[in-house]
């Protein structure tokens, strides 16, 4: 029996940056995995929640649930889109029956492949001295820490060094990037300035907004890094 | 209504509690207990770690030998508890180095314990800077928590308890460590096998 | 939304290495005295500690009540304060009843809470800040910029600068030199004093105690120097018991400065007792309401008051760690801050407070006493939307949550908007995108959504 997966790709992905999507999908089918995309899904309400209007939230986190109603596996190539769901959509729906159903079976993409497919090598392979950026959300909310780290370790040619100091924000915090922006700008530059001494030439994480911000700020500072989301690099043969 | 009775008030209201309303019991404190084992050396190491100077002796006469060496000619004052008499506070604080027992001290964080009860004063440990403390080696407990099961009511009977841990130090400037800031920066203490 | 102006932090080279490394080093020196190997039941204690502090606050009149009597019961007095002009008034008057000329103090962030210093000095009493960061401080005329670090923006040169002005001494190149000025000029003042103030990092219900922690030596001198000594602390800092302490003390100095316990862990049940040679013959304390039993009443967010006051959130905080602790507008700053003021101060002043932070959960993560500062905030983020909301940011959310309920919109809009971004002229580009392309570029937008893709496939 194939896993049936119905894949969320986030609304940042859709509109932004669908190679990860791609990437995501052509791993897990080669995996041997069903996937479906329904076509209702747009986001999971956090820039909303994040900033106060749960209310707004509420009513997009609604039309999550009506959209994934039934779905068997849900994969998403973010964590902090997946924390929102997993963690925060019972805040806005306390007691709720249909939430309670729905928080097991959401997964971030590295978590389904570690923790439900069992997978720790997809056969990649990409020649590259890479570092990793583990996404607040991702660390903290849905404690992914070694599952990506182990994934990546199985990509022949890869090479991984670790971020010095670790475990520190890109500063991108939604809503906080544009509100705070001298911060968050400054928040930033700490990172790319640490990536930039692990002499890597690729920055990979499990979260598309942590990569926009740093991917940002490493074009306007005229660095040749590029940034990779950790399914671009699964997909790579 | 005094301020007294507004608070509670307050506190009552915002907690939905009624007057002399019952108080279920606390979550159980924990207190670990410590294993016995090389309290002596333990202590040793933690103690100058901390930049402290351990002395071991087997007596009270060897006891009183070792202070005088680590005295070194300097001024001192000797604890009330220790050799009776008035306390001075003007003499405490001109004094070079402050001599006084010790209740307990902790095994694993190197630190001495000092009740008020037991005739010590609270500022011989603190004016002068040097201090050096005298104690037996059974009072050496493994830890804090050790300290607290034997002595659940600190205050039962000293109006002060203190738990030394070190010489006296501050980060404040450029956070570079530096010792003896108002309490004492030299401290020595003399384990004695029996009094 | 308002927000403050924190160029002059961001851009001042040398206070954003001064905080970086003097908060990187407290935040490596806990890392290393919790890990694994060397406190194994760090997370335990933890959990410990919130259960404690949880069971304190929600019975908290019965625990203040019992502190009242064993305090009374030994000749002390309490002083119940419901604001800071209370507390004030009553020590003020203390000081003037006692002929009390210099007052010596211990660092208190509950002192600076109230402005006591401020009022003390109005009657003309010499009021020190005894802690040396504090001292140097108030001899500048400035505010503590950490918790636990009050000075740590000074170099030595600003130091000696600052005794040189104030205290007329030599120059002096050495943390050493310097701080053996300050400890003999404290120390005349510690022995002149008439009256001796300190805070409280706990209050200890069963024995009517008053706990006291800290590295230099200041409080305890503070509290036994001078005839009459004076504590001040919140209600919250209550723990029902002594034996308690196993637990709050093996958190507290491992998370402030990674220390398995401060070099000074006083613990004084009131004033000197007959026969003891020395201390006190006064003792007070102050226990101050000013906004807390407020807070008490929020339950989902009655743990602010969890607060053991260590310092390590704002030591983790990637926020605080750029902007530093005089960009918050109350004494208290970092994440603790953050949940503090708007609770304490309402949102009309300062509504950004709660906003500035990429809820990144590091401070919830290191404190000690499991305080969920994150989930704090986004509740606060909730309440200031509905009261003091931003009407155009609110009808954008409104636009926004409507299109993302209509996927087929959504689909084309997105595009669209990839598009404009595209084509912008950078003069145009206000709001978000000016505010984003401030500090970063924006993504290339790509040539098909994912969407469009799967369809094709």
């Amino acid at each position: 029996m194939p896993v049936r997966i119905s894949l969320f790709v986030t609304c940042i992905v859709d509109q932004l940056f669908p190679k990860v999507g791609i990437a995501m999908a052509d791993v897990l089918e080669r995996l041997g995995c069903e996937l479906e995309f329904r076509e209702g899904q747009t986001c999971c309400g956090q820039p909303a929640f994040n900033s106060g209007y749960r209310d707004e939230a509420r009513t997009v986190a609604e039309h999550f649930l009506a959209t994934f109603d039934g779905a068997e596996h849900i994969v998403v190539p973010s964590g902090s889109c997946a924390s929102m769901i997993a963690h925060h959509f019972s805040e806005m729906f306390p007691g709720d029956k249909r939430v309670h159903a729905l928080e097991p079976r959401v997964w971030e993409f590295s978590q389904f492949l570690t923790d439900v497919l069992n997978v720790e090598d997809v056969g990649a392979a990409l020649e590259a001295t890479a570092t990793y950026h583990d996404g607040c959300h991702s660390l903290r909310e849905m404690r992914i820490k070694s599952g990506p780290r182990r994934l990546l370790q199985n990509v022949r040619g890869l090479r991984l060094v670790e971020l010095d100091p670790p475990e520190e924000c890109c500063g991108f915090g939604g809503t906080f990037s544009v509100k705070f922006p001298e911060i968050s700008g400054a928040m930033v530059r700490t990172k790319i300035e640490a990536i930039e001494r692990t002499g890597a030439s690729a920055v990979i994480s499990t979260d598309p907004s942590c990569l926009m911000q740093i991917q940002g700020a490493l074009h306007r500072a005229g660095s040749k890094i590029r940034t990779m989301h950790l399914a671009e690099v699964l997909a790579c043969r | 209504m005094t301020s007294r009775e507004e608070i509670l008030g307050n506190i009552r209201a915002a907690l939905k509690r009624q007057p002399n309303e019952p108080v279920p019991s606390p979550p159980p404190a924990l207190l670990r207990e410590g294993s016995a084992d090389n309290l002596v050396d333990q202590f040793k190491t933690a103690f100058e770690a901390l930049g402290g100077n351990a002395v071991l002796v087997k007596t009270a006469a060897e006891a009183q030998i070792a202070v005088e060496e680590l005295l070194n000619g300097r001024t001192f004052m000797t604890s009330v508890k220790m050799r009776g008499g008035e306390f001075s506070r003007d003499a405490c604080a001109s004094a070079e180095v402050g001599i006084t027992s010790a209740d307990y001290a902790l095994a694993d964080t190197g630190s001495l314990v000092i009740f008020t009860e037991s005739g010590e004063s609270r500022l011989l440990s603190l004016l002068p800077p040097c201090h050096i403390a005298v104690i037996e080696r059974s009072k050496i407990v493994p830890s804090l928590d050790d300290l607290l099961r034997q002595r659940p009511m600190p205050g039962e009977n000293s109006s002060a308890m203190v738990i030394i841990t070190g010489p006296s130090r501050t980060g404040d400037i450029e956070m570079r460590l530096v010792r003896g800031v108002h309490g004492p920066g030299e401290v020595h203490v003399v384990i004695v096998d029996e009094m | 939304m308002k927000t403050p102006d924190v160029s002059a932090a961001l851009g001042d080279k040398k206070l954003q290495l001064a905080i970086y490394s003097a908060t990187g080093r407290m935040a490596e020196r806990r890392r290393e005295i919790v890990a694994q190997n060397v406190l194994p039941d760090y997370q335990d204690l933890r959990q410990h500690a919130h259960n404690i502090k949880k069971h304190t606050l929600d019975h908290l009149d019965y625990y203040l009540e019992q502190l009242e009597r064993s305090i009374e019961s030994r000749g002390g007095k309490v002083i119940w304060a419901k604001d800071g002009a209370e507390a004030c008034a009553f020590i003020q008057k203390l000081a003037r009843e006692r002929g009390v000329k210099v007052i010596v103090k211990s660092k208190s962030m509950t002192t600076e809470e109230i402005d006591l210093n401020e009022h003390l000095e109005q009657d003309g009493r010499e009021t020190v800040e005894t802690d040396l960061g504090e001292y140097i401080l108030q001899l500048a005329g400035e505010k503590p910029f950490h918790i636990i670090a009050p000075a740590l923006h000074k170099t030595k040169e600003d130091v000696s600068g600052i005794f040189e002005k104030h205290l007329h001494s030599q120059p002096e190149s050495t943390p050493e030199g310097l701080t053996k000025i300050a400890r003999i000029a404290l120390r005349e003042k510690f022995l002149q004093a008439g009256l001796g103030i300190t805070g409280a990092n706990f209050l200890v219900a069963d024995s009517g105690a008053v706990v006291i922690v800290e590295n230099e030596g200041n409080a305890r001198l503070s509290c036994s120097a001078p005839k009459i000594h004076v504590a001040v602390a919140g209600i919250e800092k209550l723990i029902p018991r002594a034996q308690d302490l196993g637990v709050f003390l093996k958190l507290l100095a491992r998370s402030a400065t990674g220390q398995a316990l401060s070099v000074y862990t006083s613990f004084v049940a009131g004033a000197k007792r007959s026969g003891e040679p020395d201390g006190p013959e006064e003792f007070y304390l102050v226990l101050l309401d000013n906004g807390r039993t407020k807070l008490l009443a929020d339950q989902s967010k009655r743990q602010s008051l969890y607060c053991i006051r260590c310092g390590a959130c704002l030591n983790h905080c990637p926020v605080y760690r750029k902007i530093g602790g005089y960009n918050y507008p109350w004494v208290y700053s970092g994440p603790i801050g953050k949940i503090l003021t708007p609770q304490f101060k309402g949102f009309h002043d300062d509504p950004w407070v709660p906003f500035a932070s990429s809820l990144c959960g590091a401070c919830g993560e290191v404190c000690p006493v499991k305080i969920e500062i994150p989930r704090i905030l986004l509740e606060l983020r909730a309440d200031i939307a509905k009261q003091e909301g931003d009407r155009a940011e609110k009808l954008a959310f409104r636009i926004w949550a409507w299109v993302m309920r209509h996927p087929k919109l959504f689909g084309r809009l997105g595009s669209l908007s990839s598009a404009a971004i595209e084509s912008l002229p950078g003069f145009l580009a206000v709001g978000p995108i000016k505010n984003w392309l401030s500090q970063r570029d924006l993504p290339e937008p790509p040539k098909q959504s994912f969407r469009d893709w799967w369809k094709k496939r």
